[in-house]
């Protein structure tokens, strides 16, 4: 509850600060100092200290699963400003308004990760949605910037639309009429057409939040045109944050009934991990590779929702920090490049060792090899998968696409390292800049040798409302 | 104890060489830091085999059932002391090779590199086996692609593809017998105790799913294709450790975590991958007598020797697992003396095209001999260290119960070695032999250096050819335990 009341205000916060204050530096720190806020409240909350108590009608649930989800998301957050908010400045002038839609976005973050009723499910998924369309047409000159928004706005409000239509269908199917998810499957002798179109209709709007195939089309154009660091923010914090709402909705509400759902989710993973891989290996520019990786991690992530073990959960946190934190750090090298392209690559690591160093861990995380967080997190989801003994041609076609996804990611390695060419940054990187990447690079190696150092987190605090 | 060092001191050296900054200095680093590993894995092999010293466990991922277990029994004693004596002698070979840029990263891989592949011999754990199996791969992608010839991306990232998909379809096979062992354990002991209890249905498709990507490491026709040009286009330095080291890694995967694993598949299979074998080893050895370029010639022969080896473990006999454990040391010593052959005439010839050379044993005598004596061990003539294993190996497999076809595959295979003599003195006869060119007339004979390498290399080769035993009771016990591990039906 903390993260929810918190973010909210902060935001208002955020807003009032540009009326008060023009300088950058200050509403960055104001920002800084809310993210801050944020996880120490959302810690907080982990260990049972609460700002307000408020009675939720079982509307919200509050385990560890989802507040360890709201950390990592706010963490990355706190990381992507520390980082790239210098990058932020350039967009436009609503500098303020940017972070205040980024609170907002938070503050739908924290619903979808804790939410018991389709209603808040519902809430959180607009609340999170909105602000992202206007960030994602912040840059309001570029006509790219502005085609991504209206595309972005078009296609999100249309499957907001179905989520409804899935709630309502949901409703009408339950016995009592209710949206606690928990009540959703209970006592059914037979699985009815409305329930199962329901079940349905939710799985494809949330497919299409967390672009998987066939889903999928609107992200490439949106995560190219939008700001780079609104891409990355969407690709990352809020991509995973909705995929652990998304493990949530389908373990408590459809768990029972896993049988008669699992092989829709199969084929859509099995859809995103092929569409994801083949068309990244296509691209020229690093940008919309990273835009299709994300597609294709989208599928990976998926083998989560398809086992709903214990370690699939598991899985799930860890991929979503481990994924995080690598996309993270590689957007925040990419906004620095003068030229998107792998060309423009060429030679990095002759003029900026350390960036070229750390760019190969997060990409090495990225295609899962061993001693990087990427790799546990690829072989929770493999392991959640085997230890239910279906699937299994799913989890061979998933690490085929994996071998292919090494391509793309080593073609940006090879350039950076093997190819004559005079890569250039826009400005010389700062003293603090290279060390948040070291950092980062060596948060990724930590969770690549002790994952449990996060996992055990989920089982340090148990907590309910 | 000594298997933590084994891995940690290259691990530590390697780290602290990208901090060198000079390429001189980083290559004496690192030549002190693997002869610091070679004395560690002595002292090792000097223990009585009950010491404690020679085993280490510690807690690593307790919610995963794996822990960081390493050992040392005859198998992987005899690899790692191949690891520990291999990478002194190609840094002392290689002393003179200039490598362009920031030379120090050179010496900091290697030395990484190094630590992957104690790791892999020494884990007693899969998934500990399947995190240094990866990361033995690494470095050398690294290696290869900054430092190779012409071609050398392309090629090393064929290289790096084939092997990440095989290794990619081990881990489901690992993590599918770790959900089906009692405890949910990675440990060895585990894997071992699960041969008699998967169906054998399954273990029809682990053996493929794990043995694929042993085959490539290996490589085993027809996966084979990536090594030639990586061979090739590797730096020197380099394809040594892939050919002497790194296709072991391979043959002992097998061994140790697939045939005493899934005992019931490899029966079954067999007969099937002794086919590959024998069509790789015949393929192998043909298109070797054609071959001009120096590097691919010794690329195909190597695939010809390891075809022979794998064939000997699915032959499940005690003699032919000897043979195997031995012939894993003696081929590493002896294509690394090839290797170190072909770089002194590339670098003072600047060709590795057998057709440019001839004379070179009238300007460079010492090495004529020191060459003519490591080739005659590749093509196993008694008294060299080759006829000891390739001698067991094929009474191995001739003497095989576990296939109707023992006699078919002995003579076939006993082909391949005249064919590889064929190969090896034509190459004597065209490269040392005939009278000079404008290239070779230049050539001087082997230095200091090289001398003490080779030298070293031909008293190995020599000693295991005359008196094999101390090698063959060291890895005795393993043979038999490896063994009774595969007779499933026991």
């Amino acid at each position: 509850m903390n993260a929810i009341i918190l973010s909210a205000v902060w935001g208002v916060v955020m807003m009032f600060s540009g009326i008060v204050t023009q300088s950058k530096t200050v509403i960055r720190n104001v920002a800084v100092l809310g993210l801050a806020l944020l996880l120490i409240g959302n810690y907080a909350d982990m260990t049972g200290h609460h700002l307000l108590v408020i009675e939720v009608h079982k509307m919200l649930f509050f385990d560890s699963f989802g507040l360890l989800g709201n950390s990592i998301a706010f963490a990355s957050t706190l990381l992507l400003v520390l980082l790239s908010g210098r990058d932020m400045e350039k967009i436009g002038h609503n500098l303020a308004e940017y972070y205040a839609l980024i609170f907002f976005v938070l503050c739908g973050v924290s619903l979808v990760t804790t939410f018991n009723s389709l209603l808040m499910l519902f809430l959180g998924i607009e609340i999170l949605s909105i602000p992202l369309y206007i960030l994602t047409g912040s840059d309001k000159k570029n006509l790219k910037s502005n085609e991504a928004a209206l595309k972005y706005f078009l296609m999100g409000a249309f499957s907001t639309g179905l989520m409804l239509l899935g709630i309502a269908f949901l409703y009408g199917a339950s016995a009592t009429g209710t949206f606690i998810i928990d009540d959703l499957w209970t006592a059914k002798p037979a699985v009815s057409p409305l329930l199962m179109s329901g079940l349905l209709l939710l799985l494809v709007s949330i497919a299409f939040k967390v672009s998987a195939a066939p889903f999928h089309f609107w992200t490439p154009d949106v995560y190219d045109g939008a700001p780079t660091v609104f891409t990355s923010f969407m690709a990352t914090i809020v991509k995973v944050s909705i995929f652990i709402g998304f493990v949530r909705l389908f373990d408590e509400g459809f768990g029972a009934g896993a049988a008669q759902w699992q092989i829709f989710v199969a084929i859509i993973a099995a859809a995103t991990l092929f569409i994801g891989n083949i068309t990244a290996v296509f691209q020229q520019s690093v940008k919309r590779m990273l835009a299709y990786s994300s597609i294709a991690q989208a599928g990976f992530m998926l083998l989560a929702l398809l086992a709903l073990t214990r370690v699939a959960k598991e899985g799930i946190i860890l991929y979503a920090a481990a994924y995080s934190l690598a996309t993270i750090g590689i957007f925040a090298i990419l906004i620095r490049m003068k030229d998107y392209t792998f060309e423009g690559f060429n030679g990095l690591a002759k003029q900026q060792p350390l960036l070229a160093a750390t760019c190969t861990i997060f990409l090495l995380s990225l295609a899962g090899i061993p001693l990087t967080g990427g790799f546990f997190a690829k072989y929770y989801m493999l392991a959640a998968v085997v230890s239910t003994g279906k699937f299994m041609w799913l989890v061979v076609f998933a690490v085929l696409c994996a071998a292919v996804s090494a391509y793309y990611y080593f073609r940006v390695i090879q350039a950076m390292y093997f190819k004559e060419g005079d890569a250039a940054t826009e400005t010389a990187p700062s003293a603090g800049f290279k060390g948040l990447l070291v950092l980062l690079a060596a948060l990724v190696l930590v969770l690549g040798v002790f994952p449990q150092a996060l996992l055990n987190q989920l089982y340090a605090f148990i907590y309910t409302w | 104890m000594i298997p933590v060092l084994l891995i940690v001191i290259p691990l530590v050296t390697g780290l602290a060489g990208f901090f060198e900054k000079s390429g001189r200095r980083a290559r004496s680093w690192s030549l002190l830091s693997s002869l610091l590993t070679l004395a560690v894995s002595l002292w090792g092999l000097s223990l009585d085999k009950s010491s404690g010293l020679l085993h280490a466990d510690v807690e690593w991922l307790p919610e995963l059932g794996s822990r960081f277990a390493v050992g040392l029994d005859g198998l992987s004693t005899i690899l790692s002391l191949l690891t520990a004596i291999c990478f002194p002698l190609i840094f002392i070979a290689t002393w003179r090779d200039e490598y362009r840029g920031r030379s120090w990263n050179f010496y900091a891989l290697m030395l990484l590199s190094q630590a992957g592949l104690m790791g892999v011999f020494l884990a007693t754990d899969a998934l500990l086996f399947y995190f240094f199996w990866e990361l033995a791969l690494i470095p050398v992608y690294f290696l290869c692609s900054q430092w190779g010839g012409e071609k050398r991306i392309a090629v090393t990232f064929k290289f790096f593809v084939y092997t990440f998909v095989g290794s990619l379809l081990m881990l489901i096979g690992l993590i599918w017998i770790y959900w089906h062992t009692p405890d949910h354990s990675f440990a060895m002991q585990s894997f071992y105790a699960m041969r008699a209890k998967i169906p054998a249905k399954d273990q029809m498709w682990l053996f493929w799913i794990l043995f694929i990507a042993f085959a490539i490491k290996m490589p085993i026709w027809p996966l084979h294709t990536w090594q030639p040009d990586t061979y090739e286009q590797a730096p020197t330095a380099t394809t040594m450790v892939l050919s002497a080291l790194m296709v072991k890694m391979g043959l002992f995967g097998v061994i140790r975590w697939l045939a005493p694993v899934v005992p019931a598949g490899t029966w079954a299979w067999g007969d099937t991958v002794s086919a590959g074998c024998i069509i790789g080893m015949i393929y192998a050895s043909l298109v070797a007598i054609r071959q001009d370029d120096l590097k691919r010639l010794i690329a195909y022969s190597s695939i010809a020797h390891v075809g022979l080896m794998c064939l000997a473990i699915f032959a499940t006999t005690s003699i032919g697992m000897q043979g195997v454990m031995i012939q894993l040391f003696n081929h590493g010593i002896n294509i690394l003396g090839m290797w170190i052959v072909v770089d002194l005439i590339e670098r003072q010839t600047g060709t590795r095209k057998i057709s440019q050379l001839g004379g070179l044993a009238q300007k460079a005598p010492g090495l004529a001999i020191l060459l003519v004596v490591v080739a005659l061990a590749n093509i196993a003539l008694p008294l060299t260290n080759g006829f000891v294993g390739e001698f067991l190996l094929f009474s191995g497999v001739f003497t095989s119960k576990a296939t109707q076809y023992n006699v078919v595959f002995t003579v076939v295979a006993g082909l391949t070695t005249i064919l590889s003599a064929v190969y090896t003195l034509n190459m004597i006869r065209r490269v040392f032999f005939g009278s000079t060119n404008a290239l070779t007339d230049r050539v001087t004979d082997i230095r200091v250096n090289e001398k003490i390498v080779l030298a070293v290399i031909v008293m190995i080769i020599v000693f295991v050819g005359v008196y094999p035993k101390p090698v063959l009771d060291l890895t005795k016990e393993t043979a038999e335990f490896i063994l009774g591990k595969m007779n499933y039906k026991l």
